[in-house]
Order: C-alpha cells, then structure tokens, then sequence
C-alpha cells in the first residue's frame, strides 16, 4: 500500500490469494459482488474522455483462443489495454497446433513470453483447467467446450443489476434460460452464477434439449413449456438456436421450434414487471426471439454487449492486483 | 500490526479551527467560488472537501462545487502489493476544464497519494489549477509535491502514524498519533 495513505486495516483491502476464473468453483457470493462493484467504477471509466487507467501496467496478458471467437477475443483485449496491460495475441488457426503440436508442447512455447494471466478459449470442456495446472500465470475461462463461460454470465447479472428498474439485490429473482440448453456454456455459467447469488433459474427447451441432471442443483427447476418458463421471470434469457441441431434430429422443425419456444411480447406478458430480455448473441432474429423484441426497450442486448468490457477490467484487475 | 496511543494531535475544536482557517483561505486565493471546486480523495479526504464546502458556503454565500475521487487505479505499487485495495467510485460531476481545483485530503505524507490523485484529475480534462488541502502534512514527502493549504505541520517518525478521525467516518472528531508497537 502506499505509506501514508489509509491506514491497512481500514482499506478494506483483502488479502488476495492467487486464483482464477475458471468456473464459480470456489467464488463466494460477496467475491462476486465485489466484482460487480468494481466493475461499475471501470464502466465509469469507459464513459471518460479517455478511456485508459495505469492500473495492470507492468503486467502482461495472453488471449489463448484456440477457438475463435472475434468478440470475445476484443473484449478483453480492450479491457487489458484499458488499463495500460501489454497484451499478447495467440490464435490457434495457422499456428503449430494445426500442424498437430500438442496442448502442452503449444503453452509451454507460449509460456515462455512470460505473461501474468491467460484468457483461454478452447473447444474441449476441462482445457482451461488443464492449462491452469500446467502453468504458473493465472487463467480465465473464456468458454471451453459446452462447460463454462463464467465471464458472459458476470456480464449477464452486472447488466441485469444495473438495468433491473428498483433492483434490490438478486435473492427472490427469477431468471428464465430458454432454447437449446443442452449445448449452452452460457446456460450452465449463468445457472451456477444466478443460483449462487440466491436467485432462481428457469432453464426451459424441447426435450432433447434440456438435460434434465441441470435440475437437480438447489433452485432450478426444469420446464418444457415457455408460458410456465417466463411466468413472474425478472429476467428471460434467449439462447441462440444453432441450425445444425436440426440435422441431427434433435429438432422437429424450426417451424415448430418458433411456435413453441420462441420468446414473444405476447409471451413477455407473463413475465414480472419490468422484466429484461436478455441474450448472449449473436441473434438469429425470428427465430429464438421475436425480431421486433430486441429493439424493446426492455431488451438490455446492446447493454449486454457494451458491458463486456468493463466486466472482463474487473476482472483482470480483481485477479491480477495482489497477486504477485 | 499492534499501535499504542502516544498523543492527541487536535481536538474537535483544533479541527473545526484548521479547517475554518483553510477555508478562508482557499477563498482568499481563489477571489470567490466562480470555477472553484473541492475535491476529496477517498477515504477522509471526501467529508473534509464537504466541510470545507459547507463553510466556504457560510462565509460566502455561494457554495463551490465538490467531488469524490479514488486514487486506487493510478497507484504506482499496483504491481508488488499483496492486499488488493478495493476500488471505489469516482464522483465528479462537474467538468473539471479551466477550473481551479482543490484536492483534499487528511494526512499528506509521501506525496504518492496526491501524485496519483493529479494525474486522475487530469484523465478527466485539464484543469486551470490544482491546488492540495491537506488537515496534516507529517512530513517524509518521497516526491517534489507540497500542500498548498495546511491545517496542522506535525513532525513524525516513520514508525509513527497519524490517525485522523472524523465524525463522518469515525464517529468523532480528533488526530491522534499513534506509533506501531515494537516486534
């Protein structure tokens, strides 16, 4: 701390120890509230003229996407410059790991760049975890396989707190996930997320594609009809529906999808006053939702896109100050 | 770390003097409150740039402006801490071009604070002037940074600590001195 400014025990600082942000696994509640908190003071940040804080100079930050994902990939690499972080790039197209380089053989190359903490992006379930064992900087799970993708749904609840008209804290609040569950890191991040923070999850789809083991954790419930899904819902969360689902018979029809899952106005009737639509993008408009539904002004989409940003400063900066 | 009191630096009454002091003569330099702002730099810099608001308010009428602001992400030992010092919200909402600023803030001591507070005021705009208030200045300055407005000059040692207690914060008005207790 600095000499002179406020005394250690009235910072309030924590004692922070080297941790990442692979799951919820080990996130209290108040961890995450505090995230939140903090990243209120870095969206704070991106509403300034200049939009660049030194706090993670000195450190340095690696995006492993070893599937791609332009969006995501941007977002934090906004949030690491934001804050003055150097960043380094790696994308597993064209790399050695196409000419069949192991996992392992491709990081420990990477790790000798030295970087402080590593976003990853992989395909397989389990590979951040399996990076995080392997290295000595800390990871974010930016998404691997159908298991995690613990930042979008920080950025799921951050946006709901901020836009939630009276918001009065997450215990007592209902959020409805429908669509295809089944393959949704999204789905899965935001049911532990949501349910850690005391609310209640809806998760609701065809048959095939809701796994029916994601109800059986401490207040979720599993439905098939979206009436019953978006019934008293403060927040109702539309998957993206991924067309080759239909090839592989696990859909009648798309036709049949829409009648039946796709989220309305008419359906939104159900759903608690002021409740937000929400969803991960990108949009297949008519089809999981109503086009016109997006535009609401009750659809916090385009929020949801903007507070990626900041969320992922937070974080970077939650993880890494402290950790050294 | 263990502290055992050593002495009162200033009472209720010695703070509420120092600060009506700093108060005129913020005024006094600043020819009035047109484009004068008060600034408090998170924790207790904060009630002291609104006490100084509320008083520059009774001698003169018209109250200046005020804000909040948090140092954390412009700390130059971000890199080496252990503790993570939570980040909290910057409040100025006003525009800080071509306007005469006071930062206040209760102990002046390296200077790293007020190093960091000036260069997150001027990530907001460009101020005409920047000026520190400060209720304590105890020396050992690390930095080529001086106050402009001083309540009290308390010659410390580095094992010491300046305690500055306020009723906002604290529940009471006083500065004590305090010094860390051996082992």
């Amino acid at each position: 701390m600095i000499p002179g400014s406020t005394p250690l025990a009235e910072t309030a600082a924590k004692t922070s120890r080297r941790r990442h942000l692979l799951d919820f696994e080990g996130w209290s509640r108040d961890d995450v509230l505090a995230l939140l908190d903090t990243t209120d003071v870095m969206a704070q940040v991106m509403q300034r003229t200049i939009k660049k804080v030194p706090a993670l100079q000195g450190f340095t930050i690696g995006t492993l996407f070893f599937e791609d994902s332009t969006r995501t990939r941007l977002s934090f690499e906004r949030a690491a410059r934001a804050q003055s972080a150097d960043v380094i790039s790696f994308a597993a197209g064209g790399s050695s790991l196409s000419k069949g380089e192991s996992l392992k053989d491709t990081l420990r190359t990477i790790d000798a760049l030295q970087a402080d903490l590593y976003v990853v992006r992989h395909q397989a379930a389990g590979a951040p975890h399996q990076i995080a064992r392997w290295t000595d900087a800390l990871v974010v799970n930016a998404g691997d396989g159908r298991r995690a993708h613990p930042t979008q749904a920080l950025l799921d609840a951050y946006t709901f707190r901020a836009r939630f008209e009276g918001f009065d804290g997450f215990a007592g609040k209902r959020l409805a996930i429908v669509g295809d569950v089944m393959h949704s890191r999204v789905a899965r991040s935001n049911v532990a997320l949501w349910t850690l923070l005391g609310a209640e999850v809806v998760l609701c789809g065809p048959r095939t594609l809701l796994p029916a083991e994601l109800g059986q954790a401490r207040g979720v419930t599993l439905t098939h009809r979206v009436d019953e899904a978006l019934e008293g819902a403060h927040a109702v969360m539309a998957l993206r529906l991924q067309h080759e689902r239909m090839t592989r018979g696990l859909l009648p029809s798309l036709a049949e999808y829409r009648q039946r899952y796709q989220v309305t106005r008419k359906r939104m009737r159900a759903a608690h006053a002021g409740a937000l639509v929400m969803h991960p993008g990108p949009i297949n408009r008519d089809i999981e939702l109503e086009g016109a539904l997006a535009d609401a002004p009750y659809s916090v989409i385009e929020a949801q896109v903007a507070n990626g940003v900041p969320v992922r400063m937070a974080i970077l900066y939650t993880l890494l100050v402290g950790s050294r | 770390m263990h502290m055992t009191h050593k002495a009162q630096l200033m009472d209720a009454q010695e703070l509420g003097r120092a600060l009506t002091r700093i108060a005129h003569e913020i005024i006094e330099r600043a020819k009035g409150v047109d484009g004068l702002a008060l600034v408090g730099i998170h924790t207790r810099g904060v009630p002291i740039a609104e006490r100084l608001a509320d008083l520059i308010e009774h001698f003169e009428g018209a109250r200046p402006l005020s804000g909040k602001l948090d140092i954390t992400l412009y700390r130059d030992d971000l890199t080496e801490i252990a503790l993570q010092p939570v980040v909290r919200k910057t409040e100025v909402p006003f525009d800080v071009r071509r306007m005469t600023i006071v930062l206040c803030d209760d102990v002046l001591y390296t200077g790293r604070t007020a190093r960091a507070a000036l260069d997150a005021l001027v990530d907001m705009g460009r101020p005409a002037v920047i000026q520190l208030a400060v209720l304590i200045d105890r020396g050992h300055r690390e930095l080529p940074i001086r106050a402009d407005y001083v309540g009290k000059n308390v010659p410390t040692s580095r094992a010491e600590v300046v305690k500055v207690k306020l009723s906002e914060t604290d529940g009471e008005d006083a500065v004590l001195l305090l010094e860390q207790a051996a082992g």
